[in-house]
């Protein structure tokens, strides 16, 4: 295979997800409602509970819902990551993965291509998530729109490769319910997409350490610091390091020789 | 019971002379065996599927059928055993291997809400065909099954052997030598279940493409073909319909198929046509 083989393989993956994404008008919508209901409704309601103190990057006090909203890009990149890897597998039992395992190319390349392509997505989503925010007054620097790019990139990735992770380890998700209840929700809770860490230290330390170490915390800081002009080098670091973990394991995972997927069709 | 006209002969009408081609087989299997946990699925299988042959692949459900496919087609690897594609090993040359090779899976894999074209050109990109060379094959293969009118149309308003022609013309578009069918008639009606076979065996006498066909259904190992019982996960019997017969000492293939099983499954086997 050439280099303008390859190529060709990576768009036609990607127009596919873009495609189906155009296609599937409920998943286009509730991805975009979801996020906005937070902020109607969360957000209004939690407007007063939550005093917000000056904390980077944030150079003044700022309402609740402008707090939120990098989490709810974050959260965006999140259901999105878990839906085209996990729906993928699911969907008819693995149908649609065993279409892209049976292409001649590496397989490594596949995963990392099938990842480009909802990443894509996403960030599509991301963008009109922050056109439509802008009437709730969350309008970061325009810069900001411009430099939180390359940290959705990256995010992200590192979301999507979760999923993949995911998809080819745990078999008892059987459903979408399952990832809410089991990866998305906890994954959102103990980040700090909704409150400050320095809150939540008060509040219990357990939590603090864990919402540390989550890689949704290091995803949300990279998107709230980019859009306001600011590098976060820490969570630059956190989520790169993650994005490698992750699809060193998705890779190993989906390898044909590790027999993951056939323990998967062992058990059907 | 397997109706006496199911295994007529047909006249070998050969734009493909398979005797003239010296080359290594379309599909090689040997030794082949495979375990789920302490489950024993496939155990010391070795098949030869020739260039242009028609191949029928003949287990009940739970013969290992599924797992020989998966393990043909690379979803994961056997640990003993060898399996090459016109002498490619899988494991070890997968690119070439699975070049040549066009799959129909036995649970449907295209996206419903994609149109007939746009799942044939996601299947062409997945071969890194360029987008001219892809609209040609799909235009040739789209005309081959009759559905050209419907391309624009998404899948899901398809019926179900529209929707079978069109995996079929998909696992055509990047033009393989060896086509690997899964069950590929289950849950169809007489007229497509029979459009499928005799567009498939018309491939292999025009194209010289290698087939093997799995299914539950005698009727299927029509005419000329070279037929295959996996039972229990071992091959029972490899060879034309008049060596197996004479093998076994029938007179049809349905008896040759429960003898082959041993009694205990006589009589399980589906002869008829749904």
């Amino acid at each position: 295979m050439t280099a303008a083989q390859y190529s060709l393989c990576l768009a036609g993956i990607v127009r596919r997800e873009a495609l189906r994404w155009l296609n599937q008008r409920g998943r286009f919508v509730s991805a975009l409602v979801r996020p906005l209901v937070w902020l109607a409704i969360f957000a209004a309601g939690f407007h007063f509970v939550l005093g917000v103190s000056i904390i980077p990057p944030y150079e003044t006090y700022i309402p609740y819902e402008v707090y939120i909203a990098p989490g709810l890009l974050a959260m965006i990149q999140l259901f999105n990551g878990m839906q085209s890897s996990l729906s993928m597998v699911y969907d008819r039992e693995m149908g649609s993965m065993k279409t892209l395992m049976i292409s001649p190319f590496p397989r490594w390349f596949l995963l990392i291509s099938k990842l480009l392509a909802g990443v894509a997505v996403s960030i599509v989503q991301a963008y009109i998530f922050l056109a439509i925010a802008w009437f709730w007054e969350i309008a970061p620097p325009p810069s900001g729109y411009f430099l939180v790019l390359p940290a959705l990139i990256l995010s992200g990735l590192m979301l999507g490769a979760l999923g993949l992770v995911l998809s080819s380890f745990i078999r008892q998700l059987e459903n979408f319910a399952g990832v809410m209840n089991f990866v998305i929700f906890p994954m959102f809770f103990t980040s700090s997409a909704l409150y400050p860490l320095w809150r939540v230290e008060e509040a219990s330390p357990v939590i603090y350490w864990i919402s540390e170490i989550n890689p949704f915390t290091h995803a949300t800081e990279l998107i709230r610091f980019a859009l306001y002009d600011r590098f976060n080098a820490l969570s630059a670091a956190v989520v790169v390091a993650y994005l490698v973990v992750f699809v060193g394991l998705a890779v190993w995972g989906y390898d044909p020789g590790r027999g993951l997927m056939a323990r998967r069709a062992g058990a059907e | 019971m397997a109706p006496e006209s199911a295994v007529a002969a047909v006249p070998p009408e050969a734009s493909f002379d398979r005797r003239a081609d010296h080359g290594p087989p379309a599909l090689l299997v040997r030794g082949l065996s495979h375990a789920f946990g302490a489950r024993q699925v496939l155990r010391d299988v070795s098949l030869t599927v020739g260039r242009g042959d028609f191949t029928v692949l003949l287990g009940l459900n739970g013969a290992g059928k599924t797992t020989l496919f998966a393990l043909i087609t690379r979803l994961y690897h056997s640990r003993a055993g060898k399996i090459e594609v016109f002498g490619a090993n899988i494991q070890s040359a997968p690119e070439a291997a699975l070049k040549r090779m066009g799959v129909v899976f036995q649970q449907s894999t295209l996206d419903l809400d994609l149109t007939v074209e746009q799942n044939l050109y996601y299947h062409a990109a997945l071969h890194g065909m360029r987008r001219g060379a892809a609209r040609q094959r799909i235009g040739e293969e789209l005309a081959r099954i009759g559905l050209t009118e419907r391309r624009r149309d998404r899948v899901r308003l398809l019926s179900g052997g529209q929707r079978r022609r069109v995996e079929l013309a998909r696992a055509l578009v990047h033009d393989p030598s060896l086509l690997l069918l899964d069950e590929p008639t289950v849950g169809l009606d007489m007229a497509s279940r029979q459009f499928l076979l005799d567009h498939v065996r018309q491939l292999c006498r025009a194209r010289g493409i290698g087939v093997l066909w799995a299914t539950h259904l005698i009727d299927e190992a029509v005419g000329d073909a070279r037929i295959i019982v996996l039972h229990q996960g071992e091959k029972r019997a490899e060879g034309p319909l008049d060596e197996i017969l004479a093998m076994t000492g029938t007179r049809d293939l349905k008896a040759a198929f429960d003898l082959l099983i041993g009694s205990a499954a006589a009589g399980a086997a589906e002869g008829d046509a749904p």
